[in-house]
């Protein structure tokens, strides 16, 4: 949801005449608001402007942001940022539904219906 | 002949949350999906001076840590905010965010709120300067609630005379 609020401030601001760029890991949600243009860290969600700790990578993602930004010519200009992650666990692991926890997750969707209703 | 790759990959190169968050959803029983914002045009501003005389500001999804509140939770509800950049925070609060907690963590700012990063590419004359004040958003469903919070920070913007935003989701 972090990355649909960002397109849309980001879309406002293009159309108020100031230059923009998204520095996201949701690539879908962003590319299909429709932004001027985004780098794409194809991290989990969390760190799109690089690992903790991991100064010289975080300097790196934003320069090249930067550069992003001086040199679109178009609007919708992706550019994936040449970093990864180490594994690609998380890609499954993240909002996983299953066998193991399709019964858990009906009974707690149930649970916070049910709270909304008498809230 | 051709290179041999540098990496090889088992794969895609993005997820879709989109697809993610629909499949959990209906898995917890909700027969609604979620309906993502979608715009076939695009408003697009050219830079139209060089990077190194541009003022450059910050806009995230992160709100300050109020240490003393509850897990640093916001005292209050969340509203549209700036808070000066000479006051770096040392760690934001997020916990109430959407983002991947089994994968990674949130300890370092640096990671999702660049300041310090800025900071050293103004010494590298890279850009003019990182504006004197970030901006926050709140993460909304409701995308009026979010435009009119878009309209606020697009004045603060023009107050500063902004000439780039970054802007950096969770």
């Amino acid at each position: 949801m972090c990355h649909q609020t960002v397109s849309l401030v980001s879309r406002h601001l293009e159309a108020a005449g100031i230059p923009t760029v998204v520095i996201g890991s949701a690539r879908d949600i962003v590319e299909e608001c429709g932004v001027a243009r985004m780098l794409f860290v194809d991290f989990p969600l969390g760190n799109p402007c690089g690992k903790p700790g991991d100064r010289a990578m975080q300097q790196s993602i934003i320069s090249l942001a930067l550069d992003v930004v001086d040199t679109a010519i178009v609007p919708r200009t992706t550019v994936q940022a040449p970093v990864h992650w180490g594994s690609d666990n998380w890609r499954s692991a993240f909002m996983e539904v299953g066998d193991h926890n399709i019964e858990a997750l009906r009974a707690a969707g149930a649970k916070r219906r049910e709270a909304q209703l008498t809230s | 002949m051709a290179e041999r790759a540098d990496r090889q990959v088992t794969h895609r190169s993005h997820v879709s949350y989109i697809d993610k968050s629909r499949e959990y959803y209906e898995a917890s029983g909700y027969d609604q999906p979620y309906r993502w914002a979608a715009f076939d045009e695009v408003p697009f501003t050219r830079l139209t001076k060089p990077l190194a005389e541009c003022n450059v500001a910050v806009i995230t999804t992160t709100y300050l840590h109020h240490h003393d509140s509850a897990h640093g939770a916001p005292a209050t509800d969340k509203v549209v905010y700036h808070h000066p950049v000479a006051d770096r925070p040392e760690r934001m609060f997020t916990s109430d965010l959407s983002w991947d907690k089994q994968a990674t963590h949130t300890d370092d700012p640096e990671s999702f709120l660049p300041l310090g990063a800025l900071i050293a590419l103004v010494e590298d004359s890279k850009i003019g300067q990182l504006n004197h004040r970030f901006f926050g958003v709140p993460t909304e469903y409701s995308q009026r609630r979010t435009g009119l919070d878009a309209a606020t920070i697009g004045e603060w913007c023009a107050e500063d005379q902004v000439d780039i935003a970054l802007l950096v989701p969770l």
